[in-house]
C-alpha cells in the first residue's frame, strides 16, 4: 500500500470505529504500527481528524432533547463573504453543525436545545437579531431514522445457515 | 422392494464423508462459525430495493431463456470494463441459477461418457459429482502448499490424456484464496491450446481479489474461444440466496447450455435478474466496500494463525484462511470436531475439499471481525490446552 492509500484506510477505518487503537488498525491494514501512529497523529495535527465522539440517541440527555435545523438567509459582507458571520455563529455551543449552501438560503444550522423554548428564544434572540441575518427558517427534528450513516434501529439479521460448502 | 430404484452413477455418487461433521455442527448452540461460504453481508440495499420496485411494476412473467437482454448487456459491459474481453450479449452470454446451473449447464453440454475432466483440489465440492452425474470422468490434480495452492502446469500437462476434454479451473479458489500468476496462466493457457481442451473458468471469487486486478484465463492467446467464462452475483455482491450466475463463452457452446436451461429450468427469476441488473449498474461501491472490508479481516486472520503457530499463506482472493494444522498431529477431520466439542469454533476439515486437503483446515472470514477475534482466541485456547 502507499501511503496515501494508508491514509485513506484509515480514514476509512476510524469513520467506522473511532475507538480502534492503532495496533488494531496496523492488523487491518498488514502495516506497521509504528506508522499507523505516525499516521493518526498527523490527521490530528493537520485537523483532518477533528475528534472523536460516540453515535447515540441524543434525546437521551436532557440539554438535547430537542433539535431543530434552521435555514438563514443573510448579507455577505465585503471582506470575507459568508465566512464573518459564519464563524461568530459558529462559536455558540448550541450550533452542533453549520454549513454554507447553494440555492435558496445560505447557512444551515443544527441546533440542540433542552427544549423548544430554548430553541426559539436562542433563535429570536441571538440568531435573528444578529447583523447581517436576513431571515430564518426553523425547523424542528420529530424523529431520527439515521446518523452519521448508522441507523438508529438494527436490521433485523437473517439467519445463514452454520456451515455450507 | 428387491432391487434400488436409483440409477446406479446416481447411487455410486460418493456421500461426502464430512456429512456427518455438518450434521453435527448444525445442531450446536451457540457456535461461533467459520465454516460459512457466502458474504455475512446482506445484499446491498440498492439491489434489494430494485428488487422490491420490480414486484410493484408487476414484473412476474417468464423472460428470454437466455435471460433478459438488458442483464446480458449488463454482464458482458461489465467483462469488458474489468477483463477487457468482448462477449456478444445475444449469444453468448446466458443467465442462469447461481454458477451452481451454469456449471452443471456446461459440463453437460460438454461431457460424453467417458470424456475426462481434469480439475486441481482441493476445490469446491461440486465439482467431481458434476463430472459423474454427466457420465464423464472426475481427474483430480493436487495444487501444493508449496505453491501457493495455485496450479503447477507441469502437474497438469502430466494428467492430459487423449481422452482429456475440458479443463476445470476455480482461481481465486475455494479452499485455498490461491490466484495464478500471469506466468502459470500462461502456461496453462498454451497446455490447453495444444491439446485442444474446453476451460471452463469457474471465477464466482473474482471481485474478491486483493492484490492486483482480477484476471482471467480467457484473456490470453487463443483461449477465449475454447474458455466458458463461469461467475454470478453471489460472492462479490452478496446475493446468495437471490441466485443468479452467468456463462459467457463461444456462441456453439452457449447455445448448447442453452438448451439443457430451455428444458430443464426455463429462466431465471425475473425479479432476481432485475436485482442482478441493479448491481452491475449501482452496486459496485458497496462490492468495493464489502472487499475491503474482507481484505482487513484476512489480514487480521491470517496473521493470528501465523502468530499462534498454525503457517497459513496469505490468500490472494475469495474469503477463506486455509491454515496448516498437522502439527497438532490430528487429522483435519479430528481438529475441525474437537475445535467444535471443545472450543464451539466451527471450521470446515481441509479433506472436505479433496484427500490433499489433509493437514488442513477451511477458515472463512465472511464472518464478522468481533467474530473472527473471538474465534482466534478460542483456536489459540484450544492449542495451549494440547501442550499440557
Ligand atoms: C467455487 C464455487 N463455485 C460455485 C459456487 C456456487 O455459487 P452460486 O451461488 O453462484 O451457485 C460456490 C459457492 O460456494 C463456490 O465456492
Amino acid at each position: 500500500m502507499t501511503k496515501e492509500e494508508i491514509r485513506r484506510e484509515i480514514l476509512r477505518i476510524l469513520g467506522e470505529d473511532g475507538r480502534l487503537t492503532s495496533s488494531q488498525i496496523a492488523e487491518r491494514l498488514a502495516v506497521d504500527v509504528q506508522e499507523v501512529a505516525e499516521t493518526v497523529a498527523e490527521l490530528e495535527k493537520k485537523n483532518v481528524i477533528i475528534g472523536y465522539s460516540a453515535i447515540f440517541n441524543e434525546s437521551e440527555l436532557p440539554e438535547s432533547k430537542v433539535k431543530a435545523v434552521i435555514e438563514v438567509k443573510v448579507r455577505p459582507e465585503r471582506e470575507g463573504g459568508f465566512d464573518k458571520i459564519a464563524r461568530r455563529l459558529s462559536r455558540f455551543p448550541q450550533v452542533s453543525s453549520l454549513y454554507l449552501m447553494s440555492g435558496g438560503f445560505d447557512l444551515l444550522l443544527e441546533i440542540k436545545g433542552a427544549t423548544l423554548q430554548e430553541v426559539a428564544e436562542f433563535v429570536s434572540s441571538k440568531l435573528a437579531s444578529m447583523d447581517g441575518v436576513l431571515s430564518t427558517s426553523t425547523h424542528f427534528l420529530l424523529k431520527k431514522y439515521k446518523e452519521a450513516g448508522k441507523l438508529m434501529e438494527e436490521e433485523e439479521q437473517d439467519e445463514r445457515l452454520k456451515i455450507t460448502p | 422392494m428387491n432391487r434400488s430404484y436409483i440409477a446406479p452413477h446416481i447411487a455410486s455418487l460418493p456421500k461426502s464423508g464430512i456429512r456427518d461433521f455438518f450434521e453435527l455442527v448444525n445442531t450446536m448452540e451457540g457456535v461461533i462459525s467459520l465454516g460459512i461460504g457466502e458474504p455475512d453481508f446482506v445484499t446491498p440495499w440498492t439491489i434489494r430495493e430494485s428488487a422490491i420496485y420490480s414486484y410493484e411494476k408487476g414484473n412476474t412473467h417468464y423472460t428470454s431463456n437466455l435471460g433478459t437482454l438488458s442483464l446480458r448487456k449488463a454482464i458482458c459491459g461489465y467483462l469488458s470494463d474489468l477483463y477487457g474481453i468482448r462477449y456478444v450479449p445475444e449469444k453468448e452470454c446466458i443467465v442462469t441459477v447461481g454458477v451452481s446451473e451454469a456449471l452443471d449447464l456446461a459440463v453437460r453440454a460438454l461431457v460424453s461418457p467417458g470424456d475426462e475432466v481434469i480439475y486441481h483440489e482441493p476445490c469446491y465440492v461440486s465439482y467431481s459429482p458434476e463430472v459423474r452425474m454427466a457420465h464423464g470422468v472426475p481427474v483430480a490434480v493436487p495444487t501444493r502448499v508449496e505453491n501457493s495452492f495455485a496450479l503447477d502446469p507441469a502437474d497438469l500437462e502430466k494428467a492430459v490424456t487423449e481422452k482429456t476434454k475440458v479443463l476445470l479451473l476455480n482461481f481465486p479458489c475455494n479452499p485455498t484464496g490461491a490466484v495464478l500468476n500471469e506466468e502459470q496462466s500462461a502456461k496453462i493457457a498454451e497446455i490447453a491450446v495444444k491439446h485442444d481442451l474446453v476451460v471452463i473458468s469457474d471465477q464466482i471469487y473474482s471481485e474478491l481479489t486483493y492484490e492486483g486486478a482480477p484476471n482471467s484465463i480467457a484473456s490470453y492467446p487463443g483461449m477465449k474461444e475454447r474458455t466458458l467464462f463461469l461467475s454470478g452475483f453471489s460472492k462479490g455482491y452478496a446475493m446468495t440466496g437471490f441466485r443468479v450466475g452467468y456463462a459467457c463463452g463461444p456462441a456453439e457452446i452457449i447455445d448448447a447450455m442453452m438448451k439443457i436451461h430451455q428444458y430443464s429450468i426455463m429462466c431465471v427469476s425475473v425479479n432476481a435478474q432485475h436485482a442482478a441488473c441493479e448491481a452491475l449498474k449501482n452496486g459496485r461501491q458497496d462490492m468495493e466496500m464489502m472487499r475491503r472490508e474482507y481484505l482487513r479481516r484476512r489480514n487480521v486472520i491470517v496473521k493470528a494463525f501465523n502468530d499462534m503457530g498454525l503457517p497459513c499463506l496469505n490468500p490472494q482472493g475469495a474469503f477463506y484462511a486455509f491454515p496448516r494444522i498437522d502439527s497438532t498431529g490430528m487429522s483435519s477431520l479430528k481438529f475441525a470436531k474437537r475445535l467444535l466439542l471443545e472450543k464451539k469454533v466451527a471450521v470446515v476439515p481441509g479433506t472436505a475439499f479433496g484427500e490433499c486437503g489433509e493437514g488442513f483446515v477451511r477458515c472463512s472470514y465472511a464472518t464478522s471481525m468481533e467474530g473472527i477475534t473471538t474465534a482466534m482466541e478460542k483456536i489459540r485456547d484450544f492449542l495451549d490446552s494440547l501442550k499440557k
